[in-house]
């Protein structure tokens, strides 16, 4: 068993009191959390904001960063996901960083956490109503792939004018005979705005809808953020024939047994020896630790 | 068929001819200036349903600038276009939203560009751009979609077997009669055409002229297409207006035009056709 299936308990760390409160301004945050406001007042709409230099590059999780020091209190617990794990460099470095520039304590423990910022994963443990999750996003805009100009997507929101995002699905399926498109997968929120909840795989897009937690979206480099509030509809988008699915595995994984959860393949050697384990390392921990187990 | 269904066609085959007495489009004093003579002024004309308006003039004449006044691309300095809708109520066309123009322009109306690559969706396939209007309207079953891909590519005289090639694969006159195809689609009744045969081989144009003629007796188009080459004005146009420094200088029925200009300018245009 290696050392991630033991949760560390992780102590609550001393603040640097050379930085403020998680390291941005009062007023950075301030500007923040009105974007923000705005953004859970309209589900799905992007609003811009003054996205600042964090000390770490773009695309590695500035917009996230940002939004989680903006909402970040004294007694909130973090929780930092990377490809599902809590034990890899992304996630190691943000959690860190904010218990050195905040003295929050942290955690890997999703239902411990009162504030998780993830990349790429939502947890598969079922969220609860005083959680708030931040997204490091790298593309806000659902309509890119097709439509390069900003001025013209920001108008195609607008009008609601969404045809072109049915003509990606109906190049996948006249492609590959099936929606291929497996992450990134563009929803609908509350009806009304065509949202991209990426980079998560299209597995996770039915937990989005109604969620009882609080979901936040940060992009850093194209500085925008958007937002979906509790119990709010997402629906992927699908045509009549060809309805959205999630991905299924035949395997299950080999730490844990699980059935349900999302699977990352490993290769164990030259001869192409496949093996599967729990994306969510967290999960898969517990399950062992609670000897739900069936190798 | 029951006599439900053939009342139904009867009455279909009524109503264009009450529709056919009233114009389409309304245009008076239409003008946008960039500078002295340069753009188009005092235009002013009906086009009626079923009716292909010509626009000739030399180039820098104001042809293109009047077409994107027309199609709601751009906004003019004075002058008023009325569009007549299907529920036959009438539309100012720049005091409407920007979402009614948009959607009169992906549904009762199209755009044929000169250069196939700005009307086309160069990085999805030939069906996929075919589709995107009914896609744009809501249609969310992909066989169906996929049907009437096959049946606009048999219809403008492309091979069903490449409905997933990339347009860039294509010729350009395939991809004009793609263009066309995909414009089509949604059944629009007045279609707007910048050079569509320019920058095409002469026997590829004279195949494309063909096709176009036939689809705009068969559909009831109208259309108002810019052209400087008056052979393809001859063969498409019912009624021709001729520019000339941002005015037009002369109006009337094609034939009219061709064999007895008026106008000098009209005179040295038609004189000067190459005659083979």
């Amino acid at each position: 068993m290696n050392a991630a299936m033991q949760p560390r308990s992780q102590p609550r760390a001393s603040r640097d009191e050379a930085y403020n409160f998680a390291y941005l301004d009062e007023k950075t945050k301030r500007m923040i959390r009105r974007g923000l406001l705005k953004a859970v007042a309209i589900p799905g709409y992007q609003v811009p904001f003054g996205g600042r230099e964090m000390p770490l590059p773009y695309g590695w999780g500035t917009g996230g960063m940002q939004l989680t020091a903006a909402i970040l209190g004294a007694e909130d617990v973090l929780k930092v996901i990377d490809q599902g794990a809590d034990d890899t460099t992304n996630a190691v470095s943000i959690r860190r960083f904010f218990a050195r520039t905040a003295g929050v304590e942290t955690t890997e423990r999703t239902p411990e956490a009162t504030i998780i910022q993830t990349r790429h994963r939502i947890p598969e443990t079922a969220l609860h109503a005083d959680q708030i999750m931040v997204f490091q996003v790298p593309i806000p805009e659902p309509l890119r792939f097709i439509e390069p100009s900003e001025t013209e997507t920001r108008t195609m929101h607008a009008l609601n004018d969404y045809g072109v995002m049915h003509v990606k699905l109906y190049e996948d399926i006249a492609t590959f005979g099936h929606i291929a498109t497996a992450y990134a997968y563009p929803v609908t929120v509350d009806e009304r705005y065509v949202m991209d909840p990426s980079p998560i795989p299209k597995f996770d897009n039915p937990k989005l809808d109604m969620s009882p937690a609080l979901m936040l979206f940060g992009a850093g480099r194209e500085k925008r953020l958007y937002a979906v509030p509790p119990f709010t509809r997402v629906t992927s988008l699908d045509f009549e024939d060809h309805p959205f699915e999630v991905q299924k595995w035949d395997h299950h994984c080999a730490i844990c047994g699980s059935h349900e959860s999302f699977l990352d393949e490993l290769i164990l050697d030259d001869q192409g020896t496949q093996s599967f384990v729990c994306s969510d390392t967290d999960y898969c921990a517990q399950r062992v630790n609670e000897g739900r187990a069936e190798p | 068929m029951n006599a439900g269904a053939m009342n139904t066609v009867r009455m279909m085959d009524a109503e264009p001819v009450a529709d056919r007495t009233q114009p389409l489009l309304k245009v008076r004093g239409l003008g946008k200036l960039y500078g002295p003579e340069t753009g188009c002024q005092d235009v002013s004309f009906d086009l009626y349903p079923g009716e292909v308006l010509g626009i000739v003039g030399e180039s820098g004449s104001g042809k293109s600038t009047l077409l994107s006044l027309l199609s709601g691309r751009c906004p003019p300095d004075s002058g008023v276009i009325d569009y007549r809708r299907k529920e036959d109520d009438w539309l100012d066309l720049y005091s409407a939203s920007e979402a009614q123009r948009r959607t009169l322009l992906r549904t009762e109306w199209g755009f044929v560009e000169q250069n196939p690559r700005d009307g086309l969706r160069m990085a999805v396939s030939a069906g996929a751009n075919i589709g995107e209007r009914l896609m744009a309207q809501g249609m969310r079953n992909y066989q169906q979609l996929r049907a009437v891909g096959l049946d606009w590519l048999s219809q403008v005289e492309i091979d069903s077997a490449r409905i997933d090639d990339l347009p860039r694969t294509f010729s350009g006159g395939m991809q004009q009669r793609l263009q066309i195809a995909r414009n089509l689609v949604s059944g629009p009744r007045l279609v707007f055409m910048d050079e569509p045969t320019g920058g095409l081989d002469v026997s590829v144009q004279a195949r494309l002229l063909d096709l176009m003629r036939g689809l705009v007796r068969e559909l009831d188009l109208a259309v108002v297409i810019v052209t400087h080459d008056l052979a393809v004005a001859r063969l498409l146009a019912d009624r021709l207006m001729v520019m000339r420094r941002s005015r037009v200088v002369e109006t009337g029925l094609t034939d009219q035009i061709l064999d007895d200009p008026q106008h000098p300018y009209s005179q040295l245009l038609v004189s000067s056709v190459l005659q083979p």
